[in-house]
């Protein structure tokens, strides 16, 4: 920790030319890039312009196919990540890298343990370090908590502390508020405002639009895999940012007109869940939605949310009542619920939604084996399906050469489009959506935004779930707020804004 | 993006396909490369390959060594199919030994016991085999169901188990009697009206070939219909591809194991058939074993495709057959054993290296076509 002193002007990272080729697409090209010292510089792009992809360059985790990397000066030639740890370089990622049953002096040592006669670990030591950096940077860490008890935004604090317990200058943080709430994300500023003050340097990545205004000193906008513009952002607004970013207008969520009806689709009383160690993750929901009705629920993800949704599609014991329409289908097999016309696009396409080795018209079945067009009695009528893939290719615009192409072969976007066109298909009338425009592009959103309201409008009933504010505010008729799994606040989402949103997801005030 | 690529399982037990004439470059390419390994082993060993090989070619294409061939082909093939249903829907099932040895045992007691017109003795036969191929591997479905027990493990243990009832019910006391001429025991020979006459189809010699290759053909074909044409199959297939997308798309995968296992015992209860009722008419002491784990290779080796196990087990076959030459040109017939683990090892490594070469292809085509057929269209609204 000797050079704490801003020196010279010489960038702390720079890159130049950076190209990185996968098969079939180009991540990187041609990035350009100079980050100061001292700054806090943010790199924003949509999902998927190759954000990653160039972190983990950065980071020693893949290498360029072309291009020059420097740090402070000097160029580098990155084989690992602990190449990169050694060149004062840290990450953290957007997925904490914690064990929740050790302590955080525990977890700060793992991996560089501080030895004491050979064998022994010098927690003392590290003990001491720990305190020192905390008090250093303001970090309020304490060394001896258990991870597990501890919140999300400490336990970014101790990911933060990990990396600079093992001396790095250069931190590069991997869409840090993407787990916080608004209140969480100020602390953080706070934090890394006193990070840059101390004369670290910060590569911020985000997409979101006003924390990079109110935090960066410097701004790299990424679009389609290269650096379209470096701006300051005392001289650009949100809207402009935005417009780079996109290359075009954004596309809005927000529907027009209530299509709600007074005939309820689904019912849910008392739902609960309980893990193995009977720990109570779904605690005694209640909620009905009407036929045209968009019902959200916010809420910070792991309150619940996932296993609220496995619980109404039968994968998931549950206790409570399920009723769709008439009928109780709470004993119901998954197979059954989906017959009686429950749609489900999950969470995670690529574990739940799709077999990615196999082409797009057995795709196509997955999930409606029992129906038809897809099979006639006990055999598949592969006659049937593909046409009926052909029609879901056509009408949900999902780009593909043709419908014997794999899964894994189209991109996120087309593959959400896919499922949409799937579970819309069969006439469903109730449709779960989690996290339906999640890691695909703005095009594709748009689009699944609209064969959302198409679908409400004719009269489906849809159980929304998201981690994205605007479009749980945009799309929903009706917004409830879950928290370690209950549902503790209605909000009209008419007039309630993300920030009220986001402290009533935290249980920290009440929602207007 | 992990979840985006297929795990190395996946594809090396096939539930990943190649598609074109690719699918043949990598059987091609590996036994291309076990040539080359075993003609290095010969020519450690002080053998000349080329000719060796030509012996062995020479010697496995007679007629009575191809009747041999086939009939050898027939049980491994069965061998195989049973263990590639398990395998297409992620289940090891390295019983298939067990449960063949044990169904052909009862199934041959009885036989030996009942006399029927000849049709029905021997679908009794067979059916009984089935039954006791089944019933067995749905212990180990069973196990896995209720217990969470790993079928690897319980299959295993079950060969054992299997090899420990065989020695008790294989007894004077119980099951056995004496083998005319000889200190073999086994069961009671069945009688004519249970046996299946072989087939005199190769022109050129006497020998022939098991009656029950045609059962063997049967058992291909409806693997086949059963796997990509069926709804039951699609289910197998997609809970052998992705568990988690499996349930969430209604599949009851508890019910699916105990199903996959009870077929899979099922044919693995005929493996036994061609032999007892073509040839030998009773289980004794010297009844073939170690069936189950040629089909374990085989089915690796044909990737479980019908078609291709049908090639691995005539080449299996092949090898076996014409290494019986080898003793007389004084070279060690083992050297057949090296041949058989190399191919199956090449045509592993050549698959992967296949597989990856056609992701990449089939990225870049259809990035390709995108980026040049389709007419461009307008992405969100424009500026």
């Amino acid at each position: 920790m000797e050079e704490a002193v801003i020196s010279t002007s010489t960038p702390a990272v720079e890159l130049a030319g950076i190209t990185k080729r996968f098969p079939g697409v180009v991540a990187n090209r041609d990035i350009a890039l100079a980050v100061e010292q001292g700054h806090v510089h943010a790199i924003v792009g949509e999902n998927g312009a190759g954000k990653s992809t160039l972190m983990k360059i950065l980071y020693g985790m893949q290498r360029p196919d072309e291009g020059e990397i420097r740090v402070n000066g000097a160029a580098v030639a990155f084989r690992s990540p602990s190449d990169a740890i050694s060149a004062g370089i840290g990450m953290v990622h957007q997925h904490f890298m914690l064990a929740d049953n050790l302590t955080v002096l525990e977890n700060v040592v793992l991996g560089s343990e501080p030895r004491k006669g050979g064998i022994a670990i010098d927690f003392g030591a590290a003990r001491k370090k720990i305190k020192q950096i905390s008090d250093t940077y303001s970090l309020g860490v304490d060394p001896d908590a258990l991870v597990e008890d501890l919140g999300v935004g400490a336990r970014q604090r101790v990911e933060i502390l990990k990396v600079l317990y093992r001396g790095a200058r250069i931190l590069i943080l991997d869409e840090p508020t993407a787990v916080l709430v608004p209140h969480e994300v100020d602390e953080l500023f706070g934090n890394l405002r006193e990070l840059v003050r101390e004369g670290l340097t910060i590569i911020f990545i985000s997409h979101k639009l006003d924390e990079v205004l109110s935090v960066a000193d410097a701004i790299t906008v990424i679009r389609r895999g290269t650096t379209v513009a470096s701006v300051d952002p005392k001289a650009v607004t949100a809207r402009q940012l935005a417009e780079l970013m996109v290359g075009s207008e954004l596309p809005s969520p927000e529907t027009r007109e209530s299509t709600v009806t007074d005939v309820v689709a689904l019912s849910v009383r008392n739902l609960s869940v309980h893990s193995p160690d009977e720990r109570c993750i779904v605690d005694g929901v209640t909620f009905d939605i009407r036929k045209g009705e968009v019902l959200g629920i916010a809420g910070v993800e792991g309150n619940g949310q996932a296993e609220l949704v496995e619980a109404i599609m039968g994968m998931r014991p549950a206790e409570g009542e399920i009723r769709l329409g008439e009928e109780d289908i709470s004993a119901w097999s998954t197979l059954r619920r989906r017959e009686a016309g429950v749609g489900y696009i999950p969470e995670d396409r690529h574990r739940h939604g799709l077999l990615l080795e196999a082409p797009l018209w057995e795709n196509r079945i997955l999930g409606h084996q029992t129906r038809r067009p897809n099979v006639k009695g006990p055999w598949i009528d592969r006659a049937g399906a593909r046409a009926d893939t052909r029609r879901i290719v056509e009408q949900y615009d999902v780009r593909t050469p043709g419908i014997d192409v794999d899964a894994a072969a189209l991109s996120g976007g087309n593959q959400q489009k896919l499922i949409v066109g799937r579970e819309m298909s069969g006439d469903p009338v109730f449709l779960i959506a989690s996290h339906p425009t999640r890691g695909v592009d703005v095009g594709a959103q748009a689009a699944i935004w609209d064969h959302l309201r198409a679908a409400r409008a004719a009269g489906l009933a849809v159980l929304l779930i998201s981690a994205d504010l605007d479009e749980l505010i945009g799309l929903s008729d009706t917004l409830k707020v879950i928290l370690r799994g209950r549902i503790v606040a209605d909000v009209d989402p008419q007039n309630v804004t993300p920030e009220q949103l986001g402290s009533a997801m935290t249980g920290a005030g009440e929602a207007a | 993006m992990k979840s985006a690529e297929s795990s190395f399982a996946d594809r090396l037990l096939g539930r990943v396909r190649l598609t074109g004439l690719l699918s043949l470059a990598a059987p091609l390419l590996a036994i291309v490369f076990a040539g080359l390994i075993t003609s290095v082993v010969l020519l450690v060993s002080g053998d000349p390959p080329l000719e060796t090989l030509g012996v062995m070619a020479d010697y496995g294409t007679q007629p009575r060594s191809i009747v041999l061939m086939l009939n050898y082909a027939t049980t491994y093939y069965l061998s195989a199919v049973a263990v590639a249903i398990g395998f297409r829907m992620n289940l090891f099932n390295i019983g298939v030994d067990g449960q063949y040895r044990l169904a052909a045992l009862v199934a041959a007691a009885v036989g030996g016991a009942v006399t029927l017109p000849a049709p029905l003795h021997i679908a009794l036969i067979l059916l009984v085999a089935m039954l006791v191929g089944a019933g067995w591997a749905s212990i180990a479905g069973l196990l896995k169901v209720k217990r969470g027990v790993s079928e690897v493990i319980s299959t295993i243990m079950l060969n054992a188990i299997a090899t420990a009832l065989g020695a008790w019910l294989l007894n004077k006391e119980r099951l056995a009697v004496e083998v005319a001429g000889s200190n073999n025991i086994g069961t009671k020979p069945i009688p004519e009206s249970g046996r299946v006459a072989g087939m005199a189809i190769i022109p050129g010699t006497e020998a022939k070939v098991f009656g029950l290759i045609i059962l063997a053909v049967v058992v291909g074909v409806g693997y086949h219909v059963l796997l990509s044409r069926t709804r039951f199959g699609f289910d197998l297939r997609a809970t052998g591809r992705s568990e988690s997308a499996a349930v969430a798309s209604g599949v009851n995968v508890k019910k699916m194991v105990v199903t996959a296992m009870i077929l899979s015992g099922a044919a693995a209860g005929l493996i036994g058939m061609p032999q007892l009722l073509g040839s030998s008419y009773s289980y004794s002491l010297d009844f073939p074993t170690g069936l189950g784990f040629t089909g374990i290779a085989i089915a690796l080796l044909g990737r479980n495709h019908p078609v291709g196990i049908a090639f691995g087990a005539l080449l299996w076959a092949f090898l076996d057959t014409s290494s019986s030459i080898l003793q007389l040109h004084e070279i060690s017939p083992e050297i057949v054993a090296i041949m058989q683990g190399t191919i199956v090892l090449s045509v592993i490594i050549a698959y992967e290296l296949v597989h990856r070469y056609q992701i990449t292809a089939e990225q870049r085509r259809v990035s390709k076509e995108l980026a040049g057929g389709t007419p461009p269209r307008v992405e969100g609204a424009s500026a």
